[in-house]
């Protein structure tokens, strides 16, 4: 109710101060601790829920990251750990090769979908959309938090699946029938899967139920002032990341329909002529190649779902601590246009090797190909937005930076992969495994992290320890590259991904002493990560305290709220919106930033 | 126990240097917040070209320990293509990167803020953004171009008299056919398959599986500088046919038949001279997530001279012989047929 009335108050906010101000009052002492920190319908509460939930999963995925690496560095040797964690799927501390493929499951499904998705675009979707355009909470706060408590059970599912006697998922993050059809094909084909479908189908309805909100707030409701070329970056990148969302998430929730159809209802939309356990199997006339279509159709804009955060607030972030205008506006939010554009028309470049028409194949190509051109655009100005600045390497703007340089070096090589007469070779070979992690996951990840360090002030009303953030920088960033930089070459030489032991190949065995190395930094990587996490929970009870309301000097529209906003967001009216979000120039008085809210002064030219 | 000792020292070792950072704390206040930032930024400052000078060696260092473990050049005429497309893209890319990488670094480190002065308001140059959207347009438009052309050669018709070989997968071996004398694959349908004594599922009442030879372990042979079309199916779940040295993969999926092929160029004997390891063999691996098998579903192809293969032809049995021996009483008892249903009991 008090959000309600929170939300009704948002059209009247200008005549109603008085009122307003008085029933934050009210609900600084009232709300129970159930109604304010867990059913909560605050975007800002609902966001550091996502994150909260974010590190948690990150936390078990990297950790089962660490588990398989230790495989694979050390295919000979046995780990206490692994009974210590795996039980009986370790039993004298060599992995089962099932448990290894669970492993590698729900690492990548954790990542993309609960972390990288849901952690992250959960997160700031959440909790910057309304404080940067100048609302007082999501359109539907209840449909907000809804969205997180589908978020979570889904994460309940997924957790429960570790747990069962067949074990989790098995077939790798993209589930491809038939293995994943028939419970005869691995034992992680068995329960296991039938939860990792639940579990994806809520995630899919929490993502809906978010990304509509999203899209309906952005549109709705922005405050006096605040046109649509005047939202900074990060705004645009969430507006486009929810329009992938809505877009292409149903297509996933059909393709899981059907795929659990197959699995308990008899059906034959993936099967076809399968010998299976010493008998043929009924079915006939399906195609497992139906499955990869619908799962790439999401698949793919669920990459740049995850990238377009990551950029729009490296974006904002760079030219904040830059103190320089982002460099062409303009040309960033239609690149970001273009980027969702071809999102939908390029999904078959997953599938070059599955025998379909070399003419689409052809197609596809070029279509892929094609989204090099708005990435290197977005490349090209973030360098010449740094170009004579006067760059403060906070943590955040050091993430941003990193950001930046991964983004480059992952981006390239999919050029590679996308020439279907170059991915006939590499498709399937660590040489994706170098790519995808690159640029999807770390330089991800590092958006994320730039992001967190950014508004932390904002979230906690406290500063993450300076100290911890740098050293978790430069650990991560040069710990990455170790990792994934020797990837490319075992790509090169065909090493194909999702082995559990190379020691029998005569061709790939070479790499021994290499994969020892990579699982060494993956460890060392892994244990800056939970430095991170430390910093994130002490910080919010012993950083130091913010004292500026705008601690960043930056211009948008969340830092001029109080240092610690209550439910509403703005104590007073929301402030109308009278230039674009980076003006960083001399404002005639000593600083070089003027916010938003300032009015133009006397013949000043808007941007 | 030596697990939460573990735990317990990297919670230490996170609260010291916790405590640590928290006394610069102090140290800034003491030098004044300001000075300190101003000092600190100088040193990130430096530290990027530091950090740019230890990526590019990381790289170089990283090439030299690599190459001597490349394999050898690709040994399929489309391969030799692949190769050469790869280098293209290489250089396109990698000074792409170079220069991007380097600019980024340098600027962090040039335009590090030293004192208070305002930056330069630049927000906008149609001019330059023009030339970034129309040099990666025309760059990708080459390698469109190459890319494409490689790409309809390879998945053109096999040409006329390229050898047919079928190539099965199942959890969790390979299982290869040959034509046999009249050069064609009979017909076979997956509700014939049994374990015992027709694995392929071949259909008898067709004449041309008569003389079918089916290899249960899934070896190839291919004949030096002749095509070669591989026929791909699946008998369980999706498969690929990983052929690394000849820079080929196609997917094998059950109720579809995939194709490919391409010219070998060097036989096994030679590449053992090529790449001075005498226990080089090509390799066929499966390269599409199978179950728990997967990393071990392996099998050898043997590139040999024309007389090679014709001799070693000659000595095959086909399949319906040996699995029909009371119809052809002359040549007896093939240890083959035993060995090949241990071996898939064995993986089932």
């Amino acid at each position: 109710m008090s959000n309600e009335a929170t939300l009704h108050t948002h059209d009247v906010h200008a005549h109603d101060h008085g009122h307003e101000h008085g029933h934050d009052e009210h609900e600084h002492h009232e709300q129970h601790f159930f109604s304010k920190y867990i059913f909560s319908m605050d975007h800002k509460i609902i966001s550091r829920q996502f994150l909260i939930t974010g590190i948690f999963w990150a936390i078990v995925g990297g950790l089962m990251s660490v588990f398989f690496r230790l495989q694979l560095g050390f295919p000979e040797q046995t780990f206490k750990v692994l009974s210590a964690f795996l039980g009986d799927w370790a039993k004298n501390g060599k992995m089962d090769p099932e448990m290894y493929y669970g492993l590698t499951t729900i690492h990548g499904t954790v990542l993309v979908f609960f972390v990288l998705t849901g952690g992250l675009s959960g997160t700031f979707s959440n909790f910057l959309i309304p404080l940067q355009i100048g609302a007082r909470d999501m359109a539907s706060p209840f449909l907000n938090m809804l969205s997180f408590w589908f978020f979570a059970v889904a994460g309940v599912v997924m957790f429960g699946s570790l747990f069962i006697t067949t074990g989790p998922a098995s077939g790798g993050w993209t589930t491809y029938p038939p293995l994943s059809a028939l419970k005869e094909a691995s034992m992680g084909s068995g329960l296991g899967m039938d939860l990792w479908l639940i579990s994806m189908a809520l995630f899919v309805v929490s993502s809906l139920l978010g990304g509509i909100n999203y899209i309906v707030t952005i549109l709705n409701m922005r405050t006096k002032g605040m046109t649509m070329t005047r939202l900074p970056l990060t705004i645009w990148a969430f507006l486009f990341t929810a329009v992938l969302g809505v877009l292409s998430f149903p297509v996933l929730l059909s393709a899981a329909v059907l795929l659990l159809f197959d699995r308990h209802a008899g059906t034959s939309f993936y099967l076809s002529e399968i010998f299976m356990a010493g008998k043929a199997l009924p079915n006939v006339g399906g195609s497992p190649i139906l499955y990869q279509h619908l799962f790439w159709f999401l698949g793919h804009p669920e990459v740049y779902i995850i990238m377009l955060p990551a950029m729009g607030m490296a974006s904002e972030i760079l030219s904040t601590h830059s103190r320089k205008p982002i460099f062409g506006y303009l040309a960033m939010v239609l690149s970001i246009m273009g980027i969702t554009v071809l999102a939908f028309l390029v999904w078959a470049h997953h599938m070059f090797v599955t025998g379909m028409s070399p003419f689409l194949g052809g197609v596809f190509v070029l279509l892929t190909l094609l989204i090099a051109i708005p990435s290197a655009v977005k490349v090209f100005n973030w360098l010449t937005t740094i170009w004579k600045g006067n760059i403060r390497f906070t943590v955040p703007m050091l993430f941003a930076l990193g950001f930046v340089s991964l983004f480059i070096s992952g981006g390239l090589t999919g050029l590679f992969l996308g020439n279907s007469a170059l991915d006939i070779h590499l498709h399937d070979t660590y040489f994706v495994i170098a790519h995808f992690h690159i640029v999807m996951g770390i330089s991800a990840f590092f958006g994320m992290f730039a992001g967190i360090y950014h508004w932390y002030p904002k979230m906690y009303g406290r500063f993450m320890n300076n100290t911890l953030g740098y050293i978790h920088f430069f650990v991560t960033f040069i710990g990455s590259y170790v990792i994934f930089w020797p990837m490319h070459y075992e790509g090169v030489a065909g090493m194909p991904r999702r082995y559990y032991d190379f020691s029998a190949w005569e061709s790939f065995k070479q790499f021994g002493e290499l994969n020892q190395m990579i699982s060494i930094a993956a460890i060392i990587v892994f244990f800056a990560q939970l430095l991170f996490v430390f910093n994130y929970f002490v910080s919010i009870w012993k950083g130091k305290k913010v004292t500026d309301p705008n601690p960043w000097q930056a211009n948008s529209l969340e830092w001029t709220t109080p240092i610690k906003p209550g439910h509403g967001n703005w104590d007073g009216p929301i402030p109308e919106v009278h230039r674009w979000a980076y003006d960083y120039k001399d404002n005639g008085e000593g600083g070089d930033f003027i916010p938003q809210h300032i009015p133009l002064k006397d013949g000043e030219e808007s941007h | 126990m030596s697990g939460l000792l573990l735990v317990f020292l990297v919670v230490l070792i996170f609260v010291v240097l916790y405590q640590v950072s928290r006394s610069s704390e102090i140290v800034a206040q003491i030098q004044g917040e300001e000075a300190f930032d101003k000092k600190r930024n100088k040193i990130l400052g430096y530290s990027m070209l530091v950090l740019f000078a230890a990526f590019m060696i990381g790289i170089v260092w990283c090439h030299q320990y690599m190459m001597p473990l490349m394999g050898p050049e690709a040994a399929s005429d489309h391969g030799q293509q692949y190769d050469f497309m790869f280098e293209v893209t290489l250089w396109v890319t990698g000074s792409v990167f170079l220069l991007t990488q380097f600019l980024l670094f340098w600027f962090s480190f040039k335009y590090k803020r030293v004192g208070n002065k305002t930056p330069h308001f630049f927000a906008h140059s149609t001019k330059l953004e023009l030339i970034w959207t129309s040099i990666p347009a025309i760059a990708m438009a080459v390698l469109v171009a190459i890319g494409l052309k490689a790409w309809f050669t390879m998945t053109d018709k096999a040409p006329k008299g390229a050898m047919q070989i079928e190539i099965i997968g199942k959890q969790f071996n390979w299982i290869s056919r040959y034509p046999g004398p009249d050069m064609e694959l009979g017909k076979k349908y997956y509700t014939n398959i049994n374990e015992k004594d027709n694995i392929l599922g071949l259909d008898w009442k067709d004449k041309a599986t008569k003389d079918d030879i089916i290899i249960p372990n899934g070896e190839l042979r291919f004949v030096k500088g002749k095509p070669v079309e591989l026929i791909i199916g699946s008998r369980d779940v999706i498969h690929d046919v990983g052929l690394s040295h000849f820079r080929m993969k196609m997917d094998a999926v059950p109720g579809i038949s995939s194709r490919l092929w391409f010219t070998p160029l060097f036989t096994t004997e030679e590449m053992k001279s090529k790449t001075g390891n005498p226990n080089f063999v090509y390799e066929l691996s499966c390269d599409q997530m199978c179950g728990k098998g997967h990393y071990s579903m392996r099998a050898i192809i043997i590139v040999e001279t024309q007389a090679e293969h014709d001799a070693w032809l000659a000595k095959q049995q086909s399949y319906y012989v040996q699995n029909h021996p009371d119809e052809f009483p002359a040549p007896a008892a093939e240890p083959v047929k035993t060995d090949s249903t241990k071996k898939i009991t064995m993986n089932n």
